[in-house]
């Protein structure tokens, strides 16, 4: 096994707004099993935060167990990072946004981590609309531990060594859609055309924005029977859009065909245009994007691409109406006003 | 765009950047791992079996496999090749060689060849005929074979039992060497009766500068390659105080260096053009410049001035170069005085040309432009059938390696004429051998990791030390732990990645760990300037190939860009399919001896 990735790149990478190549984003040497669909992701995380002109120093990335968690050492080298005990990444991505919001955050999860013994961490971080970009790597088993099926395991689907899943899998868009995520969308490792647009704008979202990724375990849980394998996914993607992302500060130069395209402003100025594949798909009408899930999900395909947005979207600090700044920057006379101020404190409260 | 056929096989071979630029088509990193292995006599031998004279060319080469090298591609100088090849040269075991020598049958096939001109060119088609059976007569002017490795190439640059060692392992082949003797009619030895006549007789002509003053200062001034091989043969021991050398070819260096050598003080090198249009090599250059040889660039000569019947000078016009759109340059007078140099002695190294006067014009061989012979570029044959020539008696002045690559071709279609076979039709094509490398699920059979690693450096020889002796070697050669560290530079651009496309599941993963973003999948397009700019990393070196393979389950194609390619293997681990392996390719020019070289 080769452990050394040489440091020669093509002579003539790109340099992003930053001057950055991609070369800057990436990580250490992934130790995952050769082909796994998580390394892709990866790849495509070192591709959006190059092209979206990322400054990988306000970067924290968090996750918690599992193969998909200990991908943020593969991208983003010179980000900060924070390993989580199993499924408790929420919470400590809750706390240190809370301390600093200027910082952009990226959750890991596995579809163990986050559906399983995380379910209840997920579910609150969703509701609360934190300000972060957190990524399901949805392989329908537990990779690291040698692929018992997980949560998300279809009714029926089976693993190399398994027997069919007798239970249903848990739709973790259907899940974070009715909690209150204000970004939701779901992808495949195999598709980086999509997915790396999906990445960008759901960087520049404020508010939880989750990207549900179907990313193969090629050791585990790739054989024929398996409905997360690479072939099985391809067979059944069906999209309902494929993405622009036009950043902010840049022309929306293209003409898009009325009716096919439906253009999606983030809250930075950037905005999404969406190429529609099904006409009346409308990723800001709640009920029906819930309704199209279900419709896809009993048809047995997989229904990809940006599946709801919330334009009015009031992330986490918004709703507790806290400070602007980091709590690192406030100083002893922000944090102590003084007995003035409390008494006129206490007096507001009598 | 097509897919690619890598069965072709001059696809791959074109990957081995160094071999493929190498004239005679030495499997360069093949031997450079030999050596990394301790293995010089192997390493020897396959430099043998291509290029003829390993020890030479480990220190005279011009080196066209250098530029070419991938290294200098994806970080700043190439491999050290030529180098490494005296590596092999120096610490060989020369009992080992000698044994490994191809046998001599001693029952002849009963046909005569006749090599004129005795150097690298002759040497090679007598290496490849004399293991065949034939009867070679080798015929030179000089008291030595050699050619100009000998009579032009300084010792201090090539040491004389170098050479002679090189030169014995085929003359002891059982060559009838006739020295000291000038050919001087072509239709006397084809009256002999001979199946073949080669003609190697490079091109020993030097030219002239007729100037005013030239007759007057003759006793002075010299014809560079003249006097160069009337030094070697020790007709001449010393020059002037104060040269002039003029001309900026490799023969320019070699003379300037060469007159410090006998009793010079003062030497400079003079350029009509700019320095940077110098002929001469890089390397060489540097070497004068490191004896404290000036190089006096946009001078044109203008005058042998003499005084008492004896050269005091030259006087020079002083020149700028102006280019057209089309890169050509013109010399304009710049209107300064003209500059004025005191001298005792002129070498005038200003080119050479073929001379082949001894050959009548009405026994069949055609001449045509600049008085070359007419040939087969391939088969190195002339008009008439049993004549061939090679070396820079065929193409004009070259160096030894093309001189040798020649003798290879030309020895295959003198084989061929004798066995009644057509000489163009019936030359074999190169044999290659294509191998899995794969030794467990992440191992390789050569060492695949990539690190950056700056050159080494030659070592030399003090300049004082040297400047007191011409046949004292400038250039000292690596020693094995340097060679060692030298060899890891090497990309083993020889392991091809090869894809099969039926089992690739399209996971990207080797797309994704390339270090330098030489695969991509993405839709085929008809253009391949617009498929080369659709890459993961623009493919702008048109020089090197796309590797294009379709029938994916997708329709998508996978391209490689094999431009920076570092052959690491990473691709081939991180595929969960073995849809790419790392496969090591040997491709070899068919010689018309059987070859003796490889395991
Ligand atoms: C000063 C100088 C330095 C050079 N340095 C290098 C170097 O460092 N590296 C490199 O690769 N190349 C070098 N070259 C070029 C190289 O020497 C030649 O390209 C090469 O030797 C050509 O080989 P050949 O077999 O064609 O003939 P040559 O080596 O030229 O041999 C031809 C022989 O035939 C003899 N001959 C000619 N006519 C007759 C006749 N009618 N009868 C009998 N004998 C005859 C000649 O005297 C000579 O001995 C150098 C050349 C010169 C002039
Ligand atoms: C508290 C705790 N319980 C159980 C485990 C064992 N464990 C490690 S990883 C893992 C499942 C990971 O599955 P997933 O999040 O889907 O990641 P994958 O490896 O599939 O990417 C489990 C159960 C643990 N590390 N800690
Ligand atoms: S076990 Fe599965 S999820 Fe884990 S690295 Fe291997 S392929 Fe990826
Ligand atoms: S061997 Fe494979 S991974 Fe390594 S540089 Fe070449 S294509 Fe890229
Ligand atoms: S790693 Fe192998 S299977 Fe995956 S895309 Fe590359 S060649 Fe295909
Ligand atoms: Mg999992």
């Amino acid at each position: 096994m080769t452990f050394i990735k040489s440091t020669f790149r093509h002579p003539e990478l790109p340099t992003n707004e930053l001057g950055f190549t991609r070369q800057y984003y990436e990580g250490v040497l992934s130790t995952l099993c050769a082909g796994c669909g998580h390394d892709s992701i990866s790849a495509a995380i070192v591709m959006a935060a190059f092209e979206a002109n990322i400054e990988p120093h306000k970067v924290a990335k968090l996750s918690g167990i599992g193969c998909s968690s200990k991908t943020p050492a593969y991208f983003l080298v010179n980000s900060h990072g924070f390993n989580t005990v199993h499924g408790r990444m929420p919470s400590v991505a809750t706390g240190a946004n809370m301390a600093n919001r200027d910082l952009q955050y990226i959750g890991i999860s596995g579809d163990g981590d986050t559906a399983s013994i995380g379910m209840g961490q997920f579910v609150h971080a969703t509701r609360r609309n934190l300000n972060i970009l957190y990524i399901v790597e949805n392989n329908g088993c537990y990779g690291l531990t040698k692929g018992q099926d997980s949560a998300t395991a279809d009714r029926g689907s089976h693993s190399k060594k398994g027997a069919p899943s007798p239970y249903e899998g848990i739709d973790l868009c259907a899940l974070a859609l009715q909690l209150g995520a204000t970004f939701v969308a779901r992808s495949f490792s195999g598709d980086k055309h999509q997915l790396i647009p999906l990445i960008k704008a759901a960087l520049k979202h404020k508010g939880f924005a989750f990207i549900d990724v179907i990313s193969p375990c090629v050791t585990f849980n790739n054989n024929p029977g398996s409905t997360k394998g690479y072939e099985h996914v391809r067979d059944h993607l069906a999209a309902t859009n494929t993405i622009d992302f036009v950043p902010e500060r840049k022309e929306l130069t293209t003409e898009y065909a009325e009716g096919s395209t439906q253009q999606v402003t983030l809250h930075d100025g950037s905005v999404m245009a969406l190429h529609k594949v099904d006409k009346n798909y409308d990723v800001s009408n709640k009920s029906a994007v819930s309704m199209s899930l279900l419709d896809y999900s009993e048809r047995g395909e997989i229904l990809t691409g940006l599946l709801y947005h919330d334009e009015e979207s009031q992330d986490l600090h918004q709703s507790l109406g806290t400070t602007d700044v980091p709590l690192n920057t406030l100083k002893e006379s922000d944090l102590c006003p003084g007995g003035d101020a409390l008494n006129k404190l206490n007096q507001g409260l009598r | 765009m097509k897919p690619t056929n890598i069965a072709d096989p001059e696809y791959f071979h074109k990957v081995v950047d160094c071999q493929y630029a190498c004239p005679a088509h030495t499997p360069v990193p093949h031997y450079i791992r030999l050596i990394s292995a301790g293995r010089y006599s192997d390493a020897y031998m396959v430099n043998w079996e291509s290029n003829v004279f390993p020890g030479v060319l480990g220190r005279t080469c011009d080196r066209p496999c250098e530029p070419a090298c991938r290294r200098d591609r994806v970080e700043d100088k190439p491999v050290a090749i030529c180098r490494l090849k005296r590596v092999a040269a120096d610490n060989k075991d020369d009992a080992e060689v000698l044994a490994r020598m191809p046998e001599i049958p001693t029952q002849k096939n009963g046909r005569k060849i006749a090599l004129i001109g005795a150097g690298p060119a002759s040497l090679t088609v007598a290496r490849d005929l004399m293991p065949l059976g034939y009867d070679i007569d080798l015929y030179d002017d000089q008291p030595e074979a050699g050619g100009f490795m000998l009579s032009q190439i300084p010792a201090f640059r090539l040491p004389i039992e170098v050479l002679r060692q090189e030169v014995n392992y085929i003359l002891d082949m059982g060559v009838i060497t006739t020295l000291d003797t000038y050919v001087d009619s072509l239709k006397k030895v084809l009256d002999v009766g001979y199946d073949a006549v080669f003609i190697g007789t490079g091109a020993p002509r030097g030219r002239d500068l007729k100037i005013p003053g030239r007759e007057e200062a003759d006793n002075n001034v010299h014809i560079g390659i003249d006097w160069l091989s009337s030094v070697a043969f020790e007709h001449t021991e010393k020059i002037g105080k104060k040269v002039i050398v003029l001309g900026g070819g490799n023969t320019a260096m070699d003379c300037c260096r060469t007159s410090l050598r006998l009793g010079a003080d003062t030497v400079k090198v003079v350029v009509r053009s700019p320095k940077v249009d110098m002929k001469a090599s890089a390397w060489e250059i540097e070497d004068a410049e490191r004896e404290g040889v000036p190089m006096l660039e946009n001078h044109t000569p203008k005058e042998f001035v003499v005084e008492n019947d004896k050269l005091v000078g030259m006087k020079f016009e002083l020149v700028r170069a102006e280019y057209d759109e089309n890169g050509r340059r013109s010399l304009i007078p710049t209107g300064e005085p003209d500059a004025y140099i005191e001298c005792d002695d002129v070498c005038i190294a200003i080119g050479q040309d073929n001379a082949l006067p001894w050959i009548e014009r009405d026994i069949g061989v055609e001449f045509g432009k600049w008085d070359l012979p007419v040939l087969n570029n391939k088969t190195f044959q002339s008009t008439h059938p049993k004549v061939f020539f090679g070396g820079d008696a065929a193409l004009g002045p070259d160096n030894v390696i093309t001189a040798v690559a020649h003798g290879h071709q030309a020895a295959i279609s003198i084989h061929l004429m004798c066995e009644g076979e057509d000489v163009e039709q019936a030359r074999p094509a190169p044999t290659t051998n294509l191998v899995s490398q794969k030794m467990g699920i992440h191992e390789w059979s050569y060492d695949s990791p990539i690190a950056h690693d700056e050159r080494f450096a030659v070592p030399h020889e003090a300049v004082e030390t040297t400047l007191t002796n011409r046949k004292i070697e400038v250039e000292l050669g690596f020693d094995p732990q340097t060679a060692v560290a030298e060899a890891q530079r090497c990309l083993n651009c020889d392991m091809q990645t090869v894809f099969t496309a039926e089992k690739c599941i399209e996971c990207d993963a080797c797309e994704d760990i390339c270090p330098t973003d030489s695969i991509t999948f993405t839709q085929n397009q008809d253009d391949e300037t617009a498929l080369r700019q659709s890459l993961k990393a623009p493919a702008n070196n048109t020089e090197q190939d796309l590797y294009l393979a379709d029938g994916l389950k997708t329709g998508r194609v996978m391209v490689k860009d094999e431009d920076v390619c570092l052959h690491c293997g990473l691709c081939a681990e991180r595929c969960p399919t073995s849809a790419w392996d790392m496969q090591k390719y040997l491709y070899q020019v068919t010689k018309a001896t059987p070859i003796v070289a490889y395991e």
